[in-house]
Formats: structure tokens, sequence, C-alpha cells
């Protein structure tokens, strides 16, 4: 075997630096020499062996039970109950872009209800000619678009304005999901009833006991927003609004109203609680801003982060993480490792979509030092992912929303990572 | 009609079928159904049906919301929102309260039960004296402290222009240092109870 290698002098190369890397005190085996032929090559396994399952035993499938930790997670002391409250997407173990629906966050304010096709009705009224009441099976048949977009929840990141609080990026950026969705243009349903010209704003509202009624002025209305009733391919979830949401393109998820039951047409905006009492943030002079409805640009390191920590020592190391931006597409995303001292601008997975998540990496060398990592977004109008000392320099600590800071990692060297702030 | 689609789909909205759906209330009193109802029965309402969460005096229990109190507080470390410190309209009250409370048993209350609560929690923030009745035609006399709180989205203006251009790429700070960690903190849920959950 080891003539064979001989033989082959890139091959060699490759093997002489990887067990370089590996002799300098890494932790895990690397591409370190085999002392003993390893018993998973050298004896057969029950998989190589027997049967697998059958093609009749997972109709459905759900993950591998090895990924069994690839799950939403709940963080009880954030809100009263579990049933006006939020979970969290993993996004510190996924990747690419597309969030699987399963483990896709959810926000509800009064539940994930049980709404089937046969019992759904959307209206509109309001200032239109005609008023109209649609089935689903009427929604299906307007022509229909696909697009994919980032959902990320106003208050994503909020609990760590204060400080660094949850020790996770499922927990500090995981208020998240990017999905395709297929649906008919509000644009479209909007004609059929025919908006008369002092309409400036539309009234969406759900089926749900909260209703969590948004007021949308008519540019956006008419622009980019869908009736959405598929998402990555198959029906919404029921916690994600089945069987028909509101898809908002890069603002806030509140406004990505579920269970869509009501589209009214208005002359002025509602001030519907969610837009007064809720989704407003307050500055530091005690005035606070309403309709805050764009996510500015934002960017989290997924990998390495508390909940990946390194586990393979020194030498190669993906660095890898999401960005996205509400106001357009990704253009470059910078990587730091000393806490912002100095950066490299890592490698966009693909070139980035508008108002969708973005995959980038950095691959490194690590030397097992300690490290402050940082990621920094931007977008196609120049903006640049502020810190927040810079973010909150104009707001003060109490806006609750719309937190996008640069999120700092400080990796030690024992390849444990840690939520922090740095000056 | 500024468009208009032909695709013929969906059938008018019969008026009763509008009327059951559409219970928006806008901020100039639009949309408020006939009614009244005054502070003694809000109280006594509020103490049948609100209370058990948000307390005897609109107060709140445990970690529940307040509705009352925090006057003034809007510029401190840890301001407290409250309807009488922060919310800007008194027809959001109506309309929430009248959609979406009690939370469990939504949409249960008459129209002159919300008027009466509604009472209650200006009465609650020391907005009305004790003797006040709320109805379709005094609503918009009442005034709200925080109604001129608010400021439409100003990021253009004082945010876009501060962190747009060419970043810095090196020799961006002399020194780092960690001024904070959630370890200290420590208020992550751990894995293993979380996947329990």
């Amino acid at each position: 075997m080891s003539e064979t290698f001989k033989g082959k002098s890139t091959s060699r190369r490759a093997f002489l630096r990887g067990a370089a890397a590996a002799g300098a005190g890494a932790l895990g085996a690397g591409a370190a020499k085999a002392a003993t032929p390893d018993p998973l090559i050298t004896e057969t396994q029950p998989w190589a062996r027997g049967f697998g399952d059958g093609v009749d035993v997972t109709p459905y499938g759900l993950p591998i039970r090895f990924e069994d930790d690839v799950v939403r997670r709940n963080v009880d002391w954030l809100t009263a109950d579990t049933i006006s409250s939020i979970n969290f997407t993993p996004i510190h173990a996924l990747e690419g872009t597309i969030t699987p629906q399963g483990c896709a966050f959810e926000r509800h304010h009064s539940g994930a209800i049980e709404l089937a096709k046969e019992d759904y009705r959307l209206m509109i009224n309001g200032l239109v000619e005609t008023p109209l009441v649609f089935t689903y099976a009427d929604l299906e048949r307007f022509p229909r678009e696909n697009h994919v977009y980032f959902c990320e929840c106003a208050a994503n990141t909020g609990m760590e304005w204060a400080g660094a609080q949850l020790n996770g990026a499922q927990f500090t950026h995981g208020m998240i999901h990017n999905m395709e969705y297929t649906g008919v243009s509000l644009r479209t349903i909007l004609a059929e009833a025919g908006v008369k010209p002092e309409g400036k704003w539309v009234y969406v509202e759900g089926a749900d006991a909260s209703s969590n009624g948004r007021s949308i002025p008519m540019e956006k209305a008419l622009d980019d927003v869908l009736v959405a009733f598929k998402a990555n391919g198959e029906a919404l979830r029921k916690e994600h609004g089945y069987p028909v949401r509101l898809v908002v393109p890069g603002w806030e998820g509140n406004m990505w109203v579920k269970w869509l039951r009501r589209i009214e047409v208005t002359d002025a905006a509602v001030q519907s609680r969610e837009e007064t009492s809720k989704y407003t943030d307050t500055l530091e002079d005690g005035t606070s801003r309403k309709w805050t409805w764009e996510m500015d640009a934002k960017s989290v390191v997924t990998s390495p982060s508390p909940q990946a920590p390194i586990t393979h020592g020194q030498g190669p190391l993906v660095i890898s993480g999401l960005a996205w931006s509400g106001r357009g597409a990704i253009t470059r995303v910078d990587v730091s490792k000393d806490g912002g001292k100095t950066w490299e601008t890592a490698r966009l997975a693909k070139p980035g979509e508008k108002m969708a998540l973005t995959r980038f990496y950095l691959d490194t060398t690590w030397d097992g030092k300690e490290m402050l990592l940082q990621s920094r977004a931007m977008d196609e109008t120049g903006y640049v992912q502020p810190t927040k000392t810079q973010l909150r320099e104009v707001r003060g600590l109490n806006s609750i929303y719309h937190n996008n800071c640069i999120q700092t990692w400080w990796v030690k060297p024992n390849g444990e990572a840690e939520n922090v702030e740095v000056s | 009609a500024v468009f208009a689609g032909d695709y013929g789909l969906g059938r008018p909205a019969l008026p009763e079928e509008i009327a059951a759906w559409d219970v928006k209330v806008m901020p100039d009193g639009r949309g408020l159904p006939e009614g009244s109802g005054d502070v003694w029965t809000g109280d006594e309402v509020f103490a049948e049906k609100c209370a058990v969460c948000h307390g005897d005096f609109a107060e709140g229990v445990g970690n529940w919301p307040k509705l009352a109190g925090g006057w003034g507080t809007l510029d401190h470390e840890d301001p407290l929102k409250t309807v009488g410190s922060y919310w800007p309209y008194l027809s959001t009250v109506w309309d929430y309260v009248n959609r979406s409370m009690p939370f469990g048993d939504a949409q249960t209350l008459s129209a002159d039960e919300v008027y009466a609560i509604t009472a209650y929690i200006l009465y609650s923030n020391n907005l009305v004296e004790d003797d006040f009745t709320l109805s379709h035609e005094n609503f918009t006399e009442v005034e709200m402290p925080n109604a001129d709180g608010f400021i439409v989205d100003d990021r253009a203006e004082t945010e876009y222009p501060k962190w747009t251009g060419e970043p810095c790429m090196e020799n961006c700070k002399d020194e780092v240092k960690i001024t904070m960690r959630a370890r200290v903190l420590d208020v992550t849920p751990d894995e293993e109870k979380a996947e329990a959950a």
C-alpha cells in the first residue's frame, strides 16, 4: 500500500503536509498515520452484510437519529408562556442557505392553529371596486411565482442589546429561516378586486386569535409581496401558516402574516397593536421609531461557534457563516480573527440573491491560538454591517428590535467558543 | 380603479361577511361600534376576565404584561412600556382587546364590555376619573400621553450614510479586549434540557 503511494508524488506531498499539521499538537487523529489497521475497514460491518430498511418503511422521513440535536430550541425565560413565544432555528448545524422546514423557527402570538384548506377563506375588502372572497382552490388558479427569501424576526439578536447573553448562534441569531416560496403576487390578487385611487395602504391579518394585523404601504404591496402556499416545494407547515401566508421580502418577520385571512385596502395605517405597542423601537431620548420595516444587512459565523466548537485540532479549518440584507443582495463578507483589527474577504458560496440568505466561507489554517471571530456583511447599497457600539451610539440600549450588530465568538485554544463582546 | 384583474376568480364578499371579519378600529375612531362602558363596570369585567394575568389594577402578574404604570420611564435604563406610558392611540386598545383578548378566549367580549375594560385601563393609568364613561361618541376626545412619542423610521438619514462605503481592512484598532461574556451570565438553556422540552 505504502509503496503504491510512493509512486504518486502529488499524493505523497499531500500526505506529508497533512501529517506535519497533525503532528503539531492536534487533538484528533486528522491525517496522522494509523498505527494499527482500522476495524471499521478490516472487519465486515453489519450494514455491509444484511439489509437496510425497505422503501415502505418511511412514507415521509425525518432526519436520521444521529442528527437529533439539530432541532428547534426554546428559551423558557424569554416569554410568559409558550403560546405567544419564539423558538430558534439550529443555524449552527445547518449549511447552504435553504432552511429545512421541520426545524425552521416559529413565532406565534396565540399558538400554531390548524386550518384546513376546505375551511380556508381569504377576503379582500376596503377601498376596492369589488370586495372578494377566495377559497384555497381559487388561489391555486392564479399565475404563480417562485422566490427564495429570508424571514427574520424583528427581535432576532434582541436579547443581546445589553450585552452578551445567550451562548450559541442558534439563540443569538436563530429567529430566521430561508425558503423557496411558491405563491401568487399580492399585486395580482389586489388587481382582481380593483384598488381605488385613495387606497394607500393594505392591512393584513391572520385567522388566529391574535390576528397579528399589520399595515403595509401600497408601494410595497404592489412590488414584491407574495401570497404563498408552498415552501421548499411542499405545503407550508402548520406552524408556518398552513395553508397560506404572506411573504414580505426583506421586511421584519412580524409582517409575514400567517394563516392569512383578510387583506383590506385603506387610506391610512391602522396603527394596530403590532405596530404601536410592539415592533416600535425606543431610542435613548424616549422617542420611538415606528414602521421600521426593513431588516438591515447582517451576518454571523455559524461554525465555529459556541454550539459548534473546533474538535479537530490545528490545521485546516472551515469558517462558515450566513449573511443577508433586507435591502438587496449581499455583495461581500469580511471575516476577522482578531476582534476586528484586521479583516480578510471571505468567499461567497454563490453570488448573493436579493433578500435571501447567502453562505460565506473562509478556508483557513488554525494555529491553535485563541481567536476573536467576527463577520461583517456588505450589501449592494454599499451599507456595511455596523458594530454593536456603533448601533448603541445612535439608538441606545432599549430598541429591542433590529439588532444587526457584528457578532464576536471567542475561540479558545481548546477549540471551545463563547459569545463575547469586545472593545 | 387603479388597475383591475380579469381572471374572474373569487366571488363578491357579502356585507355580513365583511362585518364579521372587518372589525378593525382606526386612530380617528373609524370602525368603532355603538356602545359605552364606565370605569366601575370595567373594574368588574376586568376582575372576572383579565385580572388573573394582568392584576387587579392592570399592574401585571408575574411575567404577564403590565397594562398600567411606567409613566415617564421611556428614557430610563429599563423603560416600562404600558398603555398609559407608551401606546399612542386608544383605538389600538379597543381593537386589540376586542379581537384578541382574553388570551385563550378571544372574541367573546361584547362591545359594551370592551368600552368598559378600556375605560378601566384608562382609569388604572390615572388618565380619567372613576366616574368616567367611555362611548363611541367621546372616544376620540381621550388624549394618550405618548401620542407624540413616535417618529417614522429615519434610518435612511441617521444611519445609512454613516455606515456606507469601503470599510477598514487593516490596523483598524490598536487593542481588543473582551468586555462581556455570555458564560458569566449563564442563562442559556443546556442542550439536554432543551431537547427534552
